[in-house]
């Protein structure tokens, strides 16, 4: 017998509705915390969706952050916060401060004599600083930004929503979607809690962790209705039960496999993507959860049609899906 | 199911290997940009290469493959700009240039509706009130012979102007057919502006594109801040000739309807009187050059088309003596007094300008001006330094990333693990060749995207595995197993990618930046973990079976 890694034995048969409601409670729970958490403490907006402007300073001295305010105070710039940097792949050497300033005008960027004001003043006080980024964004553009944002991660929902109600039932669909929004609002909440920069890459995260959250939960559901036509008297309970226990070996490695890749980049990627792929990462975990735990219960609390075998589409000779099949 | 068409095998493993020819070139970005740079001059140049791109050009084989995947700003470094155009200002000038006309037709019929009278109102628009209120339809009609058809694609038949009578006030604005067409063209015209103005510096493949309905996207790689690309871009060099009504030292006095207040560039403290409406536009300037004047100081020479040329020529004859004022960007360059007419068509701007400003300002005016004002709603520079330790962070992740994922698969399924290995290290250069192709553009969250599609790439092979896997406990035969759990998996397979495609397609239509950098790579990255996870490993595990013939499979 060859040596086999296997984080999941061959045969489980573990009862995932044992707990149902204690784990359907925790996950009500966290989603309550997560709205609280995002009314009373808000989002940390970068200035993609705030407006104002972001300097990265770099210097190969080690600074002060009361330094830096201190001369940028003089400035009068209004709402100025000054963030130190730190990173395992920056050298010795490299000390890294994120100044953000917040939006001074109604519609346009920062002005150029505005920026060399500040950069002026930040040079006084450390001569050998540089500005290795500079990001400004104006109130209007930000603004447009949140909506378009917000429209896509409704767009993918509803998207996802349809293919799903079309390949399986309206059931499947709906418990997908909960899990979706599940794991979409545990996430916004986790940043709300420890107040990381929420900007459009924070975005980018949320839509990849929807399509992440989704394939587990078809995967799932494929062999869940698989498995009703297969045993069509075995109460849904039951079915479900098993189709878990089947996908479970599945579901862990792939997770596994992701949060290897993501956990190399989480550790090595630099600082510029962290917030990015922490947020990936911490929707592995979510999604991992909500499959197991969500989706499927709202799928068994609505109920689902038992008689599979005329509409299953493998049989359907108009399925678009036919040919893909057998290949 | 477990055969393939011999025709299938090759078709499969060509498509590998042109992918790998495909993404090598980008094993040597430097060089082959080099190259790639020294081929364009050369074929802008019309052929004559010197030694030095002769050089360039011979670092990388024009045989092979030469498209390498475009590095976003986040990793090159360079600038990014939206800028928005500031249309309405066109209405006001195509409005204040109307006046002349107006005037005249509105003179002609003085005997019907008596004196008339420009009166103030909001930019945009023209106000006359008029002697006789009750022949206001005269006027109206007076007016509205002057305007034509909009020529639109949809060929409505609407008039370019829009007249309205109220009390013995007539206004007179662009209707909103000829506002929409007239907004297009600005904008088209300043992106070629903007495009000629970034292109006289002569960075590398700027993209600058209209984005929505009035704004322009504009991101030049390798240019050191976005303040020196709005400095070079931004500079409206809106020069006019226009008449001189008088001077004086305050900015706040009241100039008159349809005239203005300017500062004078050389004179602090001086201000002229001019009319607003100028009797030339540098738009009509055919050309304009560095020079020196007789004094031996900077000066920039230019030339006019001929509707210019016979303008200035009418206005300089009919003014002899009097001062004309040459305005740029609101600002009075100079106001010499007219000595004789200037019926060639070419004049001469001087004034207080170094070499390096006179010439700055030809390049200006020969790009033509901005027909309207640009506001910057967002701008970003990323220094080139910061690009670099991103690639090199990113680069590290990947790589120790792509590792220990292979080393968990292959613990896990063995010899099937080396072959989704396989698959996934292929899709990996799949996803840089059809980016290579496509001049897709890689950003750093696009990196991201990249370890992602590491990551779930195997989840297609983990399903067909686990499949396998769960066939074999069922006792059945190896090539049944293998074969049973291939097709069982597909159903799985095609919905979890489909749902994903779904949401990587709504990130690249809705998102932008980040989102649809990462959009891009996910997207591709979807496609070809299909075909990697699918054909490929299953040609390698058909391979394998032909090879060995196992009685038995541990996985």
């Amino acid at each position: 017998m060859a040596f086999r890694l296997k984080l999941v034995p061959d045969n489980t048969n573990y009862n995932f509705f044992r707990w149902q409601w204690l784990t359907f409670g925790i996950s009500a729970l966290a989603m309550a915390a997560s709205l609280v958490l995002v009314l009373v403490m808000g989002l940390n907006f970068g200035v993609d969706f705030k407006g104002g402007t972001t300097i990265r300073t770099e210097s190969p001295t080690a600074f002060e952050v009361g330094e830096y305010r201190e001369v940028l105070d003089g400035l009068d710039l209004g709402d100025v916060s000054i963030t130190e940097v730190f990173d395992p792949t920056f050298g010795a050497d490299k000390h890294v401060a994120m100044i953000r300033i917040g939006a001074t005008n109604e519609t346009g960027s920062v002005t150029p004599e505005e920026l060399t004001r500040i950069e002026d003043a930040l040079r006084a006080v450390d001569p050998q600083v540089t500005f290795p980024a500079v990001e400004s964004i104006g109130p209007k553009v930000s603004a447009e930004l949140i909506w378009t944002a917000v429209q896509a991660v409704g767009a993918a929902t509803i998207g996802i929503l349809f293919y799903i109600w079309i390949r399986f039932e309206w059931q499947f669909a709906i418990g997908a979607v909960v899990a979706l929004v599940h794991d979409v609002l545990l996430t916004v909440g986790v940043f709300a809690l420890f107040q990381f920069k929420f900007d459009l890459s924070t975005i980018a995260a949320l839509l990849t962790i929807l399509g992440y959250s989704v394939n587990d939960t078809v995967v799932v559901f494929d062999r869940l209705r698989e498995n009703l036509i297969k045993f069509k008297s075995m109460p849904l309970i039951d079915v479900m039960n098993l189709t878990v226990n089947e996908t479970l070996s599945r579901t862990i490695m792939t997770a596994v496999t992701t949060a290897i890749a993501l956990t190399a980049l989480l550790i090595l990627g630099g600082d510029v993507i962290r917030g990015f792929v922490f947020a990936m990462l911490w929707g592995v975990f979510v999604g991992c959860y909500s499959t197991i735990y969500v989706a499927k219960n709202i799928v068994l609390w609505i109920g689902v049609k038992r008689d599979w075998s005329k509409k299953d589409p493998k049989d359907d000779p108009s399925s678009p899906f036919k040919g893909a099949e057998q290949p | 199911m477990l055969q393939i068409d011999r025709w299938k095998r090759i078709l499969i493993i060509g498509l590998c290997v042109l992918g790998l020819a495909y993404a090598m070139p980008n094993l040597f970005y430097k060089r082959v940009e080099t190259h790639n740079d020294a081929v364009i001059a050369v074929e802008r140049s019309g052929g004559a290469a010197t030694a030095e791109q002769e050089a360039a050009m011979a670092l990388w084989p024009n045989w092979l493959p030469s498209s390498l995947v475009n590095l976003g700003l986040d990793l090159r470094g360079g600038a990014h700009l939206l800028a928005e155009v500031q249309v309405d200002q066109v209405y006001k000038a195509r409005m204040d240039g109307m006046w002349p006309d107006l005037r005249q037709a509105l003179s002609d019929k003085r005997a019907t509706i008596g004196s008339i009278r420009r009166v103030s109102s909001p930019d945009g628009t023209l106000a006359i009130e008029i002697e006789n209120a009750d022949q206001m339809q005269v006027a109206v009609e007076a007016a509205r012979s002057l305007s034509v058809p909009v020529t639109t694609l949809t060929g409505a038949g609407q008039d370019d102007l829009t007249v309205t009578a109220s009390g013995n006030t007539l206004t007179v604005q662009l209707s909103d057919a000829e506002k929409a067409v007239t907004d297009d063209r600005t904008i088209q015209q300043s992106l070629e502006i903007v495009r000629r103005r970034v292109d006289e510096v002569g960075t590398r493949e700027p993209t600058i594109m209209r984005q929505g309905q009035d704004r322009i996207l504009i991101q030049v790689p390798g240019i050191g801040s976005a303040a020196e690309l709005k400095a070079l871009i931004g500079t409206t060099a809106k020069l006019t000739f226009n008449p001189v009504i008088g001077t004086g030292t305050n900015p706040n006095a009241n100039p008159g309807i349809g005239n203005v207040i300017l500062p004078s560039q050389e004179q602090p403290g001086l201000f002229y009187t001019l009319e607003e409406t100028p009797v030339v536009t540098g738009e009509e300037l055919t050309n304009a050059v560095p020079s020196t004047d007789q004094n031996g100081q900077p000066s920039v020479d230019f030339r006019f088309n001929p509707s210019g040329a016979r303008k200035f020529g009418e206005y300089t004859t009919a003014n002899i003596g009097q001062p004309f004022a040459i305005v740029l960007d609101n600002e009075v360059i100079s106001a010499p007094v007219i000595r004789q007419a200037i019926t060639a068509g070419s004049g001469q701007i001087s004034g207080s300008m170094d070499f390096e400003s006179a010439n700055r300002l030809a390049v200006l005016l020969r790009a033509g001006a901005l027909p309207a004002e640009l506001t910057f709603l967002e701008e970003r520079t990323i220094g080139p330094e910061l690009g670099q330790d991103s690639i090199d962070a990113g680069r590290l992740a990947s790589v120790v990333a792509t590792i220990a994922v292979i080393c968990y698969i292959v613990a896990s399924y063995g010899l099937f693990g080396v072959f989704a290995s396989i698959a996934v290290v292929v899709n990996v250069i799949l996803i840089l060749a059809v980016m290579s192709i496509m001049g897709a553009t890689l950003t750093l969250p696009g990196i991201a995207g990249i370890v992602l599609t590491v990551g779930t790439a195997v989840d297609a092979n983990v399903i067909i595995y686990e499949r396998i896997r769960e066939e074999l406990r069922a006792g059945k035969r190896v090539v049944r197993a293998i074969d049973n759990g291939f097709k069982e998996a597909m159903s799985a397979i095609i919905d979890a990618n489909v749902t994903t495609f779904i949401a990587a397609l709504v990130m690249f239509f809705l998102g932008s930046g980040p989102v649809k950098g990462f959009a891009v790579t996910l997207t591709i990255g979807i496609v070809t973990s299909v075909f990697t996870a699918i054909y490929l490993t299953r040609l390698l595990i058909i391979l394998w079976i032909d090879l060995r013939k196992p009685k038995e499979l541990v996985l």
